[in-house]
């Protein structure tokens, strides 16, 4: 089976920055895998070349084994990106957005899936209200539809449970548990460790856009990474002078 | 890409927020340049055709604008760039949609304007509909690539005619020429070359407007 | 590369004296006066080869923007900003050099004639092309935006000159043949002329050098700070 993600010596720069440096990353299919590292680490820039909505300044980028330089529409037909943004038009519905988009990605029978997928979601009570008129929450959960719609075979998340609520939480939590075991591979970044931990059996942690560390985790040496995790941090970030 | 465009149409026909901009500033130009033209005199026929195209160039600047303000809530551009399309074609249904926004406008736009400037309802109107319909459309295509530009930058409604109305020039001369020409009775074949000017000016930037549209919108 | 910047600097800005130097020397003293023209004419050599360089510096700004969306190199960014602003001095020239020139020949300071007109709307989107530089957020972005706008305007320049080329025609009272590079039948202006695109091509050149290292240096500059602000961790 050939890797989902095949990303060599991968370099983003902005303006004279390297936001993500020389990177090798291998994700096999299946494999569920938590992204960590501090703020300004390059995870969102990794995320996004990932999504091709970046491209890489260097090095060889292969998403489901062709290379993104030849457009990445390929990719994006397989791949979902869930964000902070919520990439809905709010004037109209989430009925008519998920249909939207159902019928950018070629969805067969748009119209059934999307009301499964909301009905999935909790959302068919506000199906016909314009998403202006949606609470965070719910434009998350939307928004959660949107990207599992064309049930994808990689999907990128970032920080994907900031700003939910519990229910909203686990439901993304359960929701993400049963694309894995469909065989979704899945990519997180997260601050949360607990969820990280909860869903993932493999992390890699990003610092100045560099990959520094990357291995299997368990449940129970949570603590003991938590302590890696906080030393590699620490190793690469000196005093400010 | 019929998905796009009946998207911004959908989103249009909810809002209708475009349309009556396009509209209203369309007809507030034509007010306002007749009281800058004197009612009474000669120059106010041979003004007229300058006064249509003024009044579809202002209201379109602001149609173009409005059509990618649309896309900066909750970041839906990136959306629409995550879905498994060409950035060409994006562009395509971007301006199409623009184009047939703008078009309707002109269906009530015309007529007020014969009706303001006292012309002669003559099946000249026809031609005249030919002419809106190649300025129009250059007009959208050069006008959709630099208003996803534009949206992007500080300045951002500024920024829009400043790029656009010197870009534009070759079709909002053609179009007050070839209208002023019908106007003035003269047949169609007359205003050929310009027709011609016109049409090349729409498929040149339609086509560079595809293939540049991607550096327009992606990071 | 260093050895050739080197000789480079140090020959260029002598070289475009010594031929500036030469050009006003024939234009001012040299070369008879126009009989029908009078001393104004003299202008005339100054305007067509700025007016000339102004239309190379455009081209250049389409080329290098080709090149850098294809490529990605920062050095056609930089290039093809250099030749914008070197090009919109002197679009600004020949804007200013015309009037003069058309006042006492034709009695007043603006026709709206082809190439006049033709260059004030390229001096418009000169304007915009910088505007939209320092308007665009972050660096790159603006780069990306203006190197559109550059291949666009050059694809619809000659599409401009064309219409109002044509427009003109319909209004035969103003209009007025601009007299071209010809036209000039005594071989000392013939002279003074080419010794004059010459000396402006140098100008340009020059200018353009001065202008992208200034760019680059900034450039490199840009990256320390950046590095330095954000160091290289050790692995």
């Amino acid at each position: 089976m050939s890797d989902v993600v095949e990303a060599r010596g991968i370099s983003r720069r902005f303006a004279g920055v390297h936001a993500v440096e020389a990177l090798d990353l291998r994700l096999e299919a299946g494999e569920a895998v938590a992204l960590f590292g501090p703020n300004g680490a390059g995870k969102t820039t990794l995320l996004r070349m990932l999504a091709t909505l970046l491209r890489p300044t260097r090095g060889d980028l292969r998403l489901f084994g062709r290379s993104v330089s030849d457009g990445g529409a390929y990719a994006r037909r397989r791949s979902g990106f869930l964000s902070h943004q919520s990439f809905l038009y709010p004037d109209l519905t989430p009925t008519e957005n998920l249909e939207f988009y159902a019928r950018m990605f070629r969805v067969a029978a748009p119209a059934e899936r999307v009301h499964h997928l909301l009905g999935q979601v909790g959302l068919l009570g506000w199906a016909h209200r314009p998403v202006r008129t949606l609470s965070r929450g719910l434009e998350q959960r939307c928004a959660l539809a949107r990207a599992l719609l064309h049930e994808p075979d990689l999907l990128l998340l970032d920080e994907p449970f900031t700003g939910l609520d519990v229910d909203a939480g686990d439901m993304l939590r359960d929701m993400l548990r049963e694309a894995h075991a469909r065989g979704t591979t899945l990519l997180m970044t997260t601050h949360d460790l607990a969820q990280g931990f909860a869903l993932c059996r493999r992390a890699i942690i990003l610092v100045r856009g560099r990959l520094v560390w990357s291995g299997g985790i368990q449940e129970h040496e949570r603590e003991r990474f938590e302590r890696t995790y906080l030393a590699a941090a620490h190793a690469c970030n000196p005093q400010p002078v | 890409m019929f998905a796009l465009i009946r998207k911004d149409l959908q989103i249009e026909f909810r809002t209708k927020e475009t349309f009556a901009s396009l509209l209203m500033l369309g007809l507030l130009t034509l007010v306002v340049l007749s009281f800058a033209l004197d009612p009474t005199s000669e120059l106010r026929l041979e003004a007229a055709p300058g006064a249509l195209w003024v009044a579809v160039i202002f209201a379109g600047v602001l149609g173009l604008n409005r059509s990618f303000l649309v896309e900066r809530e909750n970041d839906c551009l990136e959306g629409l760039l995550l879905c498994p399309v060409d950035r060409g074609t994006i562009y395509l249904a971007k301006t199409a949609a623009n184009f047939l926004f703008m078009m309707v406008a002109q269906l009530i736009i015309v007529p007020i304007f014969v009706f303001f400037f006292n012309l002669p309802a003559t099946p000249a109107l026809a031609s005249v509909f030919l002419a809106l319909f190649l300025g129009v459309l250059g007009f959208a295509a050069v006008g959709t690539l630099f208003a996803a530009i534009s949206v992007r930058t500080r300045a951002r409604e500024v920024m829009l005619p400043l790029l656009l109305l010197p870009l534009v020039v070759p079709i909002f001369i053609g179009g007050v020429k070839v209208t002023a020409r019908v106007l003035a009775g003269k047949p169609l074949a007359d205003v050929a070359p310009w027709l011609n000017l016109m049409g090349a000016f729409d498929f040149i930037f339609l086509v560079v407007g595809w293939l540049v549209f991607e550096y327009a919108v992606e990071e | 590369m260093q050895a050739v910047r080197k000789s480079v600097e140090t020959v260029l800005p002598w070289l475009t004296l010594v031929t500036m130097a030469v050009a006003i020397y024939m234009v001012f003293v040299k070369v008879p006066t126009d009989k029908f023209q009078g001393i104004v004419q003299r202008i005339f050599y100054f305007h067509v080869p700025l007016a000339m360089m102004t239309f190379v510096a455009f081209g250049l700004v389409a080329v290098a923007s080709i090149f850098f969306l294809w490529r990605g190199s920062r050095f056609w960014d930089r290039l093809a900003h250099s030749a914008a602003e070197v090009g919109m001095v002197f679009c600004t020239l020949v804007l200013v050099t015309g009037p003069i020139w058309a006042r006492p020949i034709w009695g007043t300071w603006w026709t709206w004639d082809a190439r006049l007109t033709t260059t004030l709307i390229l001096w418009l989107i000169y304007a915009a092309y910088l505007m939209l530089r320092t308007m665009s957020g972050s660096g790159d972005e603006g780069a990306r935006y203006a190197a559109v706008l550059g291949i666009v305007g050059a694809i619809d320049i000659p599409i401009i000159n064309r219409s109002v080329y044509w427009w003109r025609t319909i209004h035969p009272a103003v209009l007025i043949t601009r007299q071209g590079g010809s036209g000039l039948g005594d071989p000392r202006m013939q002279a003074t002329f080419a010794v004059c695109m010459v000396a402006f091509l140098l100008l340009f050149v020059w200018l353009l050098y001065v202008r992208h290292e200034s760019g680059r240096l900034r450039d490199a500059v840009e990256d320390l700070r950046q590095q330095v602000l954000a160091p290289e961790q050790q692995r």
